[in-house]
């Protein structure tokens, strides 16, 4: 390790000492700490932080939009309020923690190695997320926070007050600065720190979520940035870039914009298609199946999604061919994610599932995403998209994706690794009383949404037609649902922390790195030298081993080979 | 004598598409449909419906099947088989939803470019501009009424009304009448063209029984071409965040019969007639 010492240097990259302390010391967990694993965990306990804030948020929106009038709060304040949910959400809850969280514990792990290939940056990374998320939130406190939503589209970005939009700016500016550091080194990591003999086609499924995911940031964050500095400049130097007024043009913005923030959306998922691809075969006890499509579709998905951002402006100014591309584009995505699906479907398919939470969770990530896809594709068509652009549909399709699918997944991944993480098992009574709440509060929430949508309902409105009221109120109530699902989940972690049943070293009997060590794991990750696995999915007793009685479904496995 | 599973599985393929042909053909989600291709969209509608109910149900009834069938029993500590891949399974679910998303995609073409969806607008610099009422009024060309995206399906002949938004009203003016109101009304069954343009942010023009929308963007005018069929008055949306009142944005748009729109014109036509410069008296 390089000892070019920063200020707040830490302390425990010197030589090992043979007998190594488990339990990280508690204050280590509040500094610049150089350890992948600690870092994991500050991402994730950062991004659970501004969860609950954007929750908070949610439900004050839910609670605006119960009467159809604005009444609850002021209509400024509830533009606010939305700005600052979709932006928390998306830049430091979910980004932050299915990259930062589970790429920072889980990539050095599956590559062999002892650390991320840049510990000293991956720190900076981290520490760029607190002081981003509280400049974000003080912006509400002075002189009132952003509100013109996340996409802060021009003029309308250019027109509200000032003060709350550039610290918009600056926050997610940082934010995005953070991403991209951690992509950097995930690439890094991935390619260059695999313990020798391990091969890329060897890598667990979750490394080439993250060697895709990481190339789309690198890709895509620094048009945002582009974008968000020519933005800043017309607000606060009176640049005219994007201001018609000024013979500025408004849609290059939104090409812009959305030349990352489509990528964004996968940068959002695929992290968590690579965790449902961990956790799937564990608890069905099974290969994982397909493990060559499953990378393709991978690939396929990160070139695809950097070519079909248009389709977020098929209502704007753009010329016929661009709407004509756009669409067979984004429709041909539901191929790969579609193949992935499959797999994870054959994957479960004659295995011997445990019904725990983690496995329930990502049953209903599997649903909830199946059902956002589909209102993906139809989406992608134009016609249809012109009449539901910008309404109740388009929020109800996303929350599908983003909320049922990768906070799912999320939680499958906090049941399936808090044994490692803390040595001890979480409550399953407790885990799928909040799968259950979860999955019938995220339903009843956001599946009523599309009615909305079709029939008139824009999004973004802190009033609406009262036409529209019994099924906000529903809407409503499902939110509600979603909220107390969380207390089941705070209370296991709480008590399991403290009392929880050890879970041993590897309680689930896995094949991949990360439970081939002590739990928790030791500073260096394992004390001997790093385990090699090259089949990181060797699960299953061999086909020929099966006894040949009647199993449903066995024809059509067996077909074929 | 058990049933074997090749039947139960062809039985349960065959109840899913009955299913979702009949979810498709009657369950109606959408509110009335006010303009002449607003049909169409639903049709197209009807068919993401029906394949979307059919692959949801599909893939939630194997996903329940493995959920009870697959469960693990108590004191079974067995893996299950080492299936790792069957390529032609994975070429079979490659190939098919590949090949649906194409003829998806050729269909819904199809019904955007008859909306008037591909209209082209020439506003490339190397084409000659498209102006907006070129004809009737004789003005040269100028930036702003280039035409920069919109559904035109009418080449120019239709009806005119110019649209204006600003933060938070619609405003619409009948260029041939030279009037304006804030209440849009239409003749039934008679092609009309919008010409909308912005004074300030960007806003969008929806009303939810056309099925039609298009943002209405400051600095470049769009257009929105359509004939409603249906009497009756509907709401105007405005569909793009505007700022603190984007909610309270709404007008109403009135689609009569011919003959009282000709009255409602004639009714609200300044006296001075027709010679008056073009520009409304708001923007
Ligand atoms: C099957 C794949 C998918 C397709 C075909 C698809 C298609 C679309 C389309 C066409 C829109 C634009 C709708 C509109 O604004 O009129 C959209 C919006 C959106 N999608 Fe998807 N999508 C897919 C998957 C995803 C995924 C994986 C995510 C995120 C993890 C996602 C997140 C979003 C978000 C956040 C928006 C709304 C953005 C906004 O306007 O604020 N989608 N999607
Ligand atoms: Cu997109
Ligand atoms: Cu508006």
């Amino acid at each position: 390790m390089t000892t070019n010492a920063l200020p707040v240097s830490p302390h425990h990259r010197e030589p090992h000492p043979v007998d190594v302390q488990h339990h990280t010391p508690w204050h280590e967990y509040f500094g610049f700490s150089l350890d992948h694993k600690v870092i994991g965990i500050q991402y994730l306990v950062t991004g659970f932080f501004f969860y609950l804030v954007g929750g908070a948020l949610a439900g004050m929106i839910r609670v605006e939009l119960v009467t159809p009038l604005s009444d609850f709060m002021a209509r400024e304040t509830y533009n606010q309020v939305l700005t600052l949910h979709g932006t928390i959400m998306i830049f430091l809850w979910i980004v932050p923690v299915v990259n930062g969280a589970f790429g920072n514990y889980l990539v050095p792990f599956h590559v062999g190695a002892r650390d991320m290939a840049f510990p000293r940056l991956n720190a900076v990374a981290f520490w760029m997320l607190p002081p981003a998320g509280f400049l974000l939130l003080s912006s509400y406190f002075i002189g009132g926070a952003a509100q013109s939503g996340w996409t802060a589209y021009p003029p309308l970005s250019i027109t509200t007050p000032a003060v709350g939009q550039v610290i918009w700016i600056v926050s997610v500016l940082l934010l995005g600065g953070s991403s991209i550091f951690g992509a950097v080194n995930f690439i890094a990591t991935i390619l260059k720190l695999r313990r020798s003999g391990l091969g890329l086609f060897q890598l667990p499924m979750f490394c080439w979520a993250m060697l895709g995911t990481s190339v789309l940031v690198v890709l895509a964050t620094p048009v945002l940035a582009g974008a968000l500095i020519l933005l800043s400049m017309d607000i606060v130097a009176g640049t005219g870039f994007f201001n018609p007024a000024l013979g500025g043009n408004a849609v290059v913005y939104q090409h812009l914009f959305w030349f990352y923030s489509h990528p964004a959306v996968y940068i959002m998922v695929l992290p968590a298609f690579g965790l449902v691809s961990e956790i799937l075969p564990i608890h069905a006890r099974k290969p994982l199946f397909g493990y060559r499509s499953m990378i393709y579709s991978i690939l396929g998905i990160v070139f695809l999604g950097l070519i079909v951002w248009a389709h977020h402006m098929f209502t704007s100014g753009t010329p016929p061919w661009m709407r004509l591309f756009f669409t067979i584009a984004t429709a041909i995505i539901a191929v790969p994610t579609g193949i992935k699906f499959f797999n994870w479907l054959a994957t479960l398919w004659q295995g011997k599932l445990a019904l725990n939470s983690a496995l329930l969770f990502c049953c209903g990530f599997i649903f909830n995403f199946v059902f956002g896809g589909i209102t993906g594709v139809a989406l992608a068509q134009v016609p249809f998209d012109v009449h539901v652009h910008d309404t109740y549909f388009v929020v109800a399709h996303f929350h599908y994706i983003v909320f049922g699918g990768t906070v799912f997944v999320i939680f499958a991944a906090i049941y399936h690794w808090f044994p490692k993480i803390s040595g001890r098992l979480l409550n399953e009574h407790l885990g799928r009383l909040h799968c259950l709440l979860s999955f019938l509060g995220f339903n009843i929430c956001f599946f009523p949404q599309h009615w909305l949508g079709l029939n008139g309902m824009p999004r973004r409105v802190a009033e609406y037609d009262p036409q529209f009221q019994l099924v906000n109120q529903i809407s409503s109530v499902g939110a509600l649902l979603l909220a107390i699902s969380t207390l089941p989940f705070l209370i296991n972690v709480a008590w399991s922390l403290w009392k929880g049943v050890p879970a041993g070293d590897n309680p689930w009997q896995a094949c991949t790195p990360e439970w081939l060590t002590s739990s928790p794991p030791p500073v260096e990750n394992w004390l001997h030298e790093a385990p090699l696995v090259t089949e990181p999915y060797d699960y299953g007793s061999p086909e020929d081993a099966m006894p040949v009685t009647t199993v449903q479904g066995r024809e059509l496995w067996s077909a074929g080979r | 004598m058990p049933i074997p599973a090749s039947i139960l599985t062809l039985a349960a393929g065959i109840l899913l598409a009955l299913i979702s042909l009949w979810a498709g053909q009657n369950i109606n989600l959408m509110p009335v449909a006010a303009a002449d291709d607003a049909g169409t969209v639903d049709a197209l509608f009807k068919v993401l419906f029906s394949i979307g109910v059919g692959l949801l149900l599909g893939i939630t009834a194997m996903l329940v099947v493995a959920l009870v069938h697959f469960r693990r029993r108590d004191g079974d500590h067995l893996d299950g088989p080492a299936v790792e891949g069957n390529l032609p399974l994975e070429v079979f679910w490659t190939a098919v939803p590949a090949i649906v998303i194409l003829i998806l995609g050729v269909y819904s073409y199809d019904i955007y470019a008859q909306m008037g969806g591909m209209a082209d607008f020439h506003h490339h610099t190397s084409m000659p501009p498209r102006e907006v009422e070129q004809v009737s009024l004789g003005h040269p060309a100028d930036p702003e009424t280039v035409i920069w995206g919109g559904i035109d399906r009418t080449d120019g002949m239709a009806f005119p009304v110019e649209v204006t938004a600003m933060q938070f009203a619609f405003i619409f003016h009948y260029p041939r009448q030279n009037f304006t109101t804030g209440e849009l009304h239409l003749p039934l069954g008679q092609p009309v063209e919008l010409r909308l343009k912005s004074n300030d942010v960007i806003h969008a023009f929806w009303v939810p029984e056309f099925r039609l929308k298009q943002d209405v963007i400051p600095g470049q005018p769009t257009v929105l071409s359509f004939t409603a069929n249906r009497q009756g008055d509907y709401d105007i949306v405005c569909a793009e965040l505007c700022g603190p009142y984007h909610g309270g944005m709404r007008s109403k748009v009135v689609v009569e019969d011919p003959r009282s729109f000709e009255e409602w014109l004639v009714h609200n036509t300044p006296a001075t007639v027709a010679t008056a410069p073009d520009s409304s008296p708001i923007a």
